[in-house]
């Protein structure tokens, strides 16, 4: 009779030159893999530690405006290419990868108030509080990667000058008009003089416009009567409007679901609302402790970016009451722009202390070519984290972000003042007759009514 | 025995005085008392031997006599050996084979492969080991052992208990009695559900760690336990090894094979090999290994354990086993739970048919109960009713009062919602400082 007992050869179970790859032998019994969880917890552990120690989200500055910065455009042809415009009337085009000025161009006499790049990325539209509207030449993308030297000459394809002065443009996604705010909504075709289309509802002045991605013709616009309008261009009149308690300073359709957009406002929040449906905001994101002054989604459509007034930077879920991300340093003055990269994985803003700043959508993730090997760790130190995040150790690690002392101590008493104001409606009601208060959820409290 | 016993008589034939050559049987009879006690120290000079139980590769040998010896087992060579010229108690690896630990006369020594000593721990030892989680043998408590499912450390008592602890709470997690008589030796199944114990009263019992309850109580004596990587369970006796096998999967284990050494030889430790079908027996003589078909994990996991393991492996190896460290509050009963919800404490109600089912049992069981004959004049039959009837009340009791002060509890509510309702909103926390009067 044989016996079978283990018996392994060496030659068979190691190499036979050192060039050779070790050989990998698996076996998934778990008896094998004793304490399989609380293994796994320690690594989730370690990941999320390894996440906050290489959090490092700040890339670098583009210095070279001469005032605050104003407004910013990205080239959805050319993704190195950012166009930004200054207080002092200075437009740039900047290269984002080399972080220096490929172009300047001349500008206007005052304040630049509004950049956007028509759709094959071409021609830059820009507009001012000099009551123009400038149109210029792109330099084509392989000029730009050739080509040194700035070119300070460039003189604009045509100026077109109106009755009052811009403070937002924006181009349609697909198409040649684009759409100036000011006193009124002007839509533009690039080669009239002339406004072909005039839209005016109330008297104040339209502090922001936006092309729907999805639907050419349809565009939003916030007003300093503290509307949000919808528009739609076949149409003779605006469509709807909502009034808001505070007036909205930014508009940002979400490109994923063409339907939906978020709107930054006065009062520290963005506002998501679904624009078939008005009455209510779908998500308040909170977070800022100031206003919020611009707003842009990610082309993934699932997290936007927001800038304010409070000199922080925060990254939103779409669909999140509060910020996943929060970026500051100590020289980032009050945000006056804020723009996504076509690759979702870079944020733009331009501040008040004249400087532009480059940062890493995820504050930890690992720039450059990655190893297979590599971001298979990555994706299993993702996967771990995911995991356990709901464990207290590891859920307080990823949340905490450190704050600025100024911001922690407002946010501290924004919440005191909150607290306050609850407290205080919510005695007000236990004292009135039943019914006669209704509390309203916050989607609803800001929201004053819904004009068609 | 031999080689102690001195033979005087030879010597001391040619003694002319008569009074010494009376006092010779006397001396020989002497003489011959220490050379069987020499031998019998021999005997238990027994051979400690401790298999790296990660990839098995290494052993670590220590006699009692104060020689420790590491081997590399896939081609039987001496990596080291080193005399400490004291007793040696036990030897154990710490976390790779680099660094080995002895428990000596009086307190444990950490060693490299090299047998340089590289600490000495003068704490408390038994406090230090635990701390260290690695057996050793000091003190009463002479038995010391880790749970490998989630190591929770197991100690065996002299007066027969086990108890259980973590490192994070100082009192025991558990404490049983397993055996009458103090505790032997100790092992744990692989999949961490299994405990082998074994007592000085010759029983080996085997126990489910789910339950705490014994699933098999076997006799026969034995000094030294351990389970192998597929279950199999190996008892060391006298100069008996014997293994035992469950291969029908129902926890019933009997003889599978045996192996006697020489008669005299003392076992002092068995030890399986991980990965291999081998069983590694550390006797008085030295130590010995037999094959036993069976018993071992055929296929290793290399990210697991490697019995193959270059120095560069081991060395990653080493850097992804810190970093993977587990934390002390990891280590509990059921380390299954970590991650998952609490169970919700709030307890069901049970329903008036499930309180009065279980009433009527608690009354059943009484009836069933026999009266045991008592003395005359006591056991008259009107007695025995009344007694019964009595147990009976005694049993229903906790019931009825239960049930009593929830009807109460109940009512109270009742009232107290009835009064809130009365009231306007803004006057309802005023009701609550009304004297109820």
């Amino acid at each position: 009779m044989k016996v079978k007992v283990i018996s392994r050869s060496t030659d068979e179970f190691t190499r036979e030159r050192s060039q050779d790859l070790q050989r990998v032998y698996h076996n998934y019994d778990p008896n094998l893999r004793p304490q399989e969880k609380a293994v796994e917890y320690v690594r989730a552990l370690t990941a999320a530690k390894l996440e906050k120690i290489f959090a490092r989200p700040f890339i670098g500055a583009l210095d070279g405006h001469r005032d605050g910065i104003s407004c910013m455009a990205k080239n959805p042809n050319y993704l190195k290419g950012f166009f930004s415009g200054s207080m002092d009337g200075d437009i740039r085009l900047w290269d984002i990868a080399n972080r220096r000025t490929v172009c300047q161009y001349s500008g206007h006499q005052g304040a630049v108030r509004g950049l956007t790049v028509s759709t094959d990325g071409r021609i830059l539209v820009s507009c001012g509080t000099d009551c123009t509207v400038k149109l210029w030449n792109v330099p084509v993308a392989t000029l730009t990667d050739s080509d040194d030297s700035t070119d300070n000459s460039s003189e604009p394809l045509a100026v077109y000058v109106w009755k009052n002065s811009f403070w937002a443009v924006d181009h349609q996604w697909e198409g040649d008009l684009f759409a100036t705010a000011g006193a009124q909504v002007d839509i533009w075709n690039h080669n009239r003089s002339q406004p072909i289309n005039s839209f005016q509802w109330g008297t104040d002045t339209v502090i922001s416009v936006r092309f729907n991605p999805a639907e050419s013709n349809v565009l939003a616009t916030t007003a300093s009567d503290r509307s949000i309008t919808l528009y739609d261009l076949r149409m003779s009149s605006p469509a709807r409007k909502v009034i808001m308690r505070t007036k909205s300073n930014s508009i940002s359709w979400n490109p994923m679901e063409p339907m939906n957009f978020t709107a930054a406002n006065e009062d520290c929040n963005c506002y998501s609302y679904d624009s078939r449906k008005l009455d209510e905001a779908k998500c308040v994101h909170m977070g800022h402790e100031s206003a919020v002054m611009d707003i842009d989604y990610s082309p993934t459509g699932r997290e936007f970016v927001t800038g304010s007034y409070d000199r922080t930077i925060r990254i939103f879920q779409y669909n999140g009451g509060r910020s996943r991300e929060i970026y500051h340093t100590k020289r980032m003055q009050r945000v006056f722009c804020v723009k996504f990269s076509c690759d979702a994985s870079y944020v733009i803003s331009g501040s008040d202390d004249t400087n532009l700043r480059l940062w890493k959508a995820k504050a930890s993730e690992q720039l450059g070519v990655l190893h297979p090997r590599e971001q298979r760790k990555h994706a299993y130190h993702e996967a771990v984290k995911n995991r356990y995040k709901h464990l207290p150790e590891i859920k307080r690690i990823v949340r905490h972000r450190h704050l600025p002392k100024p911001i922690y101590k407002a946010a501290s008493l924004r919440r005191t003042m909150m607290e306050a104001e609850r407290r205080k409606a919510e005695r007000r009601k236990a004292h009135s007759a039943p019914g006669s208060i209704v509390t309203e959820p916050v989607r609803k409290r800001r929201i004053i009514k819904e004009v068609e | 025995m031999e080689q102690y016993n001195t033979n005087i008589s030879e010597n001391v034939l040619d003694f002319k005085r008569q009074k010494l050559k009376g006092q010779l049987p006397l001396r020989e009879e002497l003489y011959g008392k220490s050379a069987k006690a020499a031998a019998k120290v021999e005997k238990n000079l027994v051979h400690i031997l401790w298999i790296l139980p990660s990839s098995g590769r290494y052993m670590a040998v220590a006699g009692r006599k104060g020689h420790i010896a590491v081997v590399d087992m896939n081609n039987m060579n001496l990596v080291k050996e080193i005399q400490v010229r004291e007793i040696v108690r036990d030897v154990v690896f710490l976390h790779n084979e680099l660094f080995f630990a002895a428990a000596q006369k009086k307190y444990p020594y950490f060693y490299n492969r090299d047998g340089t000593e590289l600490h000495c721990s003068k704490a408390s030892s038994l406090y230090f080991c635990r701390s260290f989680k690695f057996e050793n043998a000091q003190g009463r408590t002479d038995l010391m052992w880790v749970n490998p499912f989630n190591g929770v450390v197991s100690l065996g008592h002299s007066g027969g208990t086990v108890t259980m602890w973590k490192p994070t709470t100082s009192a025991l997690l558990i404490k049983m009695l397993y055996h009458q008589g103090p505790v032997s030796a100790l092992a744990f199944h692989p999949n961490g559900h299994l405990m082998a114990t074994t007592g000085k009263e010759c029983k080996i019992k085997i126990w489910d760690l789910r339950k705490y309850e014994v699933l098999q109580t076997l006799t026969g004596h034995a000094k030294t336990l351990d389970f192998s990587q597929k279950g199999l369970l190996a008892v060391g006796t006298g100069s008996f090894a014997q293994i035992l096998g469950d291969f029908s999967g129902s926890h019933n284990y009997s003889r599978y094979m045996g192996n006697s050494m020489v008669k005299g030889y003392q076992i002092g430790k068995v030890s399986f090999r991980p990965y291999e079908d081998v069983l590694g027996i550390g006797h008085s003589m030295g130590w010995s290994g037999i094959l036993v078909p069976r018993s071992s994990e055929p296929n290793f996991d290399s990210w697991v354990a490697n019995p193959f393991e270059t120095s560069k492996q081991r060395r990653e190896k080493e850097v992804h086993s810190l970093l993977d460290k587990l934390l002390p509050e990891t280590i509990m009963l059921n380390p299954s739970k970590i991650g998952t919800v609490r169970e919700a404490k709030k307890k069901e109600k049970p329903t008036k048919q499930g309180r009065e089912a279980a009433m009527e049992a608690a009354v059943e069981a009484i009836k069933g109960f026999v009266w045991k004959n008592k003395t005359k004049g006591r056991n008259k039959p009107s007695k025995k009713a009344k007694k019964k009837q009595e147990l009976i009340a005694h049993a229903r009791r906790p019931f009825l009062d239960q049930q009593l002060k929830e009807e109460q509890s109940l009512s109270k509510k009742k009232q107290k919602l009835f009064e809130e309702v009365e009231l306007p909103a803004s006057l309802r926390r005023f009701a609550r400082k009304k004297p109820t009067a």
